[in-house]
C-alpha cells in the first residue's frame, strides 16, 4: 500500500498537523509520501523530508498553489492520488476545504475526522459532536481520509526522504484569493498548545480577557473561548474551542467562566487534565473537570497569576 | 437569480443523543427532529438575498424520509418559494447527496447554492465541496460573510488562523458557518402561507442517481466517559495539585 499525506504549511514552515497526520498514516502500514503544494515552498519540502518514515516528498511549487485554494489543490491531489491506496490530510480548515473536493473528482466517499486506525480499511470517527463513535469500513479503491490531529502523536524527526518535483499545474480563474486576516499572536497555536486557558460568557466582556492573558503568560498557554464568548463578540472566532470551532486536547485545559455546553465539551473533553473555575456549582463543566474550583473568576484569576 | 438551499432533517441540536442498545446507531425514537442548524443559516442567507432584490427565487431541497417535508415546510415558512423532496429511507452519503444536488442544479438552472458546512448528525463536512467538484464550480466554504458584487460573490471564510476572503465566479457553492447570520423565526401567518407553497417529490432513482456507498458503518459505541474529579477549595490547593498530583505545570 502507498499513502499520500497532504502537508499543511504556510509556504515557509511545515505545520505540526502534518506530523500528526503522518503518524495516522504510519498506522495504516504502507509507504508514505508527502505532497507539499504551495509557492516558494522548497523549505517546507526539505522539512517534510526529515520526518521519520517518509519515503518521498512531492513538491508542487507553483503560484496557483500559493494559498492552497481548493479549486487548484483538488485537481492536483486527484491527479497524483490516482496511484495511491490512501490519501490523508489533517482535518484542519485547509484539509476540510480541499480534500472532499479531491475525493469527488476521484468518485469516492471521504472518511472525515478519524481518531483511530483499526486496519487499512477500517477507521473510527466521532459522530453527533462526539456523543458517539462510529467504526466505518470502506471498500473504495482509493481511501480518502481526514485526520483529527489531536488523536495522533506527532511523528518523529530523523528521516531522509528524497524530494521530487511535480510539474502538474492547476491554474484556474473561477476562484480568486483576495486577502487573509490572520490573528497575530506571540502565544502558541490553540491546536498545538500544551496548556490552554479558555474564557466563556462569565468573562463578561473582551477587556476582561486580559486576566486570562496574564495567567497564560505565566504558563506559556494558548487562549481559547467558548462559542458564547465568541458570539458575544468578546474575542475573534478563531479562539473558539468546540464542535464548530477547534478541537483541542492539551495536557492542561483551564475553563474559566464556561458553563460546559455539549458543543464546548465536544471540543476539549479529550484534554489530559481539565480544570474548571466557575461560580455556579451546578455548571455541567464540573462533570468533566479533574479539578473544580467554585469561585468568582475575577477574584481567582489574579490569585492564580500570583501563585504561578 | 435562482438560489438553491439544502435542508437536512436531523435530531434537534439540544437533544442529548445516546447510542442504541445493539450498537448500530443512535437511538432517535421519539426524538425531536429539526432543520440542521447550519442549513437554517443557509436558508436565512438566501432569503436575505431575495429580500435585497438580488435573487428572484429560493428553492429548498431536502433529501430524506417523507417526514423531511416538515423541514421543507419550515424553510418555506421562513421565505423559500418552493420545495423539492428527494425521498428515500436510506442513509445517503455525501458523494451521493452531491450527485443528487447536481441533477437538480442542471434541471433548475441554479446560479448560487447555499448549504450548511456540515450536518450535526454525521459531522462529515463534505457535500458542498463535493458538489463544487462535480459541477466544476468554485466553492466558498465555512462562510461568515457573503456579498454579491458585479456578477461575482465575495466570501469571507473562517479559517484556523483567522479569516480568508475569496472572490468566486457564479454559479458558485457557498457553505455556511455559524456567524454568517442569525436565522429568523417563522411568523404564524408565514407558517400558514407556507402550507400553500408547492413541494415537488422525487426519488434518487428518478433522478438517475445510485446512492449505494462503499462505506459501511460496522458499529457505533458511546465515547469513553469522563468522570468528575475533585473540588478544590482555593487557588493555592489547585496550583499545588496541578504541580504535585497531575504534574502538568
Amino acid at each position: 500500500m502507498t499513502i499520500l499525506v497532504i502537508a499543511e504549511h504556510d509556504n515557509s514552515s511545515l505545520k505540526p498537523a502534518t506530523l500528526n497526520t503522518v503518524t495516522a498514516a504510519s498506522e495504516i502500514d504502507g509507504d508514505i509520501d508527502i505532497l507539499v503544494a504551495g509557492s516558494g515552498c522548497q523549505a517546507v519540502a526539505d522539512a517534510a523530508a526529515q520526518i521519520a518514515g517518509v519515503q518521498k516528498v512531492i513538491l508542487a511549487d507553483h503560484t496557483c498553489y500559493e494559498h492552497q485554494i481548493a479549486e487548484s489543490m483538488a485537481p492536483l491531489i486527484a491527479e497524483l492520488g490516482k496511484s495511491y491506496s490512501h490519501i490523508l490530510a489533517a482535518a484542519t480548515t485547509g484539509g476540510k476545504n480541499f480534500l472532499p473536493r479531491a475525493a469527488a473528482l476521484l468518485d469516492v466517499d471521504q472518511i472525515s475526522d478519524i481518531i483511530e486506525v483499526k486496519s487499512a480499511d477500517t477507521f473510527v470517527r466521532p459522530i453527533y459532536a462526539g456523543n458517539a463513535l462510529a467504526t466505518v469500513q470502506t471498500e473504495d479503491a482509493i481511501k480518502v481520509i481526514t485526520v483529527r490531529t489531536t488523536a495522533f502523536a506527532e511523528a518523529e524527526q530523523g528521516g531522509s526522504a528524497s524530494v521530487e518535483a511535480s510539474d502538474f499545474v492547476a491554474e484556474q480563474t473561477m476562484a480568486t484569493f483576495i486577502e487573509e486576516q490572520l490573528s497575530e499572536s506571540e502565544r502558541p497555536e490553540l491546536t498545538a498548545a500544551k496548556v490552554i486557558i479558555s474564557g466563556g460568557r462569565g468573562m463578561q466582556n473582551g477587556e476582561n480577557f486580559v486576566l486570562l492573558e496574564k495567567v497564560a503568560d505565566k504558563l506559556g498557554a494558548a487562549i481559547g473561548a467558548s462559542r458564547a464568548a465568541v458570539d458575544a463578540g468578546f474575542v475573534p472566532n478563531d479562539y473558539q474551542v468546540g464542535q464548530t470551532g477547534k478541537i483541542v486536547a492539551p495536557e492542561l485545559y483551564i475553563a474559566v467562566g464556561i458553563s460546559g455546553a455539549i458543543q464546548h465539551l465536544a471540543g476539549m473533553k479529550d484534554s489530559k487534565v481539565i480544570v474548571a473555575i466557575n461560580k455556579d456549582e451546578e455548571a455541567p463543566i464540573f462533570q468533566v473537570a479533574d479539578y473544580g474550583l467554585v469561585a468568582d473568576l475575577f477574584k481567582v484569576l489574579p490569585e492564580l497569576e500570583q501563585a504561578l | 437569480m435562482k438560489i438553491l438551499v439544502g435542508v437536512k432533517r436531523v435530531v434537534d441540536a439540544y437533544v442529548r443523543v445516546r447510542v442504541n442498545s445493539d450498537g448500530t446507531g443512535v437511538d432517535l425514537t421519539n426524538a425531536k427532529m429539526a432543520i440542521n442548524p447550519f442549513c437554517e443559516i443557509a436558508v436565512e442567507e438566501a432569503i436575505r438575498l431575495k429580500e435585497a432584490g438580488a435573487a428572484d427565487e429560493v428553492i429548498a431541497v431536502s433529501i430524506g424520509p417523507q417526514a423531511a417535508q416538515e423541514q421543507l415546510r419550515t424553510a418555506l415558512a421562513l421565505g423559500s418559494d418552493r420545495g423539492i423532496l428527494v425521498e428515500t429511507e436510506e442513509e445517503v452519503k455525501p458523494l451521493a447527496v452531491a450527485k443528487i444536488l447536481k441533477t437538480i442544479i442542471e434541471k433548475e438552472g441554479i446560479d448560487l447554492v447555499i448549504l450548511g458546512k456540515l450536518s450535526i448528525d454525521s459531522d462529515n463536512n463534505q457535500v458542498g465541496q463535493m458538489l463544487a467538484a462535480l459541477c466544476n464550480y468554485p466553492q466558498g466554504t465555512f462562510a461568515c460573510k457573503a456579498e454579491l458584487q458585479d456578477g461575482k460573490i465575495a466570501v469571507t471564510r473562517e479559517i484556523d488562523g483567522g479569516e480568508q476572503t475569496v472572490q468566486l465566479d457564479l454559479p458558485a457553492i457557498v457553505t455556511t458557518d455559524l456567524r454568517l447570520n442569525e436565522p429568523r423565526y417563522a411568523s404564524l401567518p408565514n407558517i400558514m402561507k407556507a402550507k400553500k407553497k408547492p413541494i415537488d417529490s422525487t426519488t434518487p432513482a428518478e433522478l438517475g442517481v445510485d446512492i449505494t456507498s462503499k462505506v459501511k458503518t460496522l458499529s457505533v459505541a458511546p465515547p469513553p466517559e469522563r468522570t468528575a474529579g475533585v473540588k478544590v477549595e482555593s487557588v493555592e490547593e489547585l496550583v499545588n495539585k496541578l504541580k504535585t498530583e497531575a504534574k502538568v505545570i
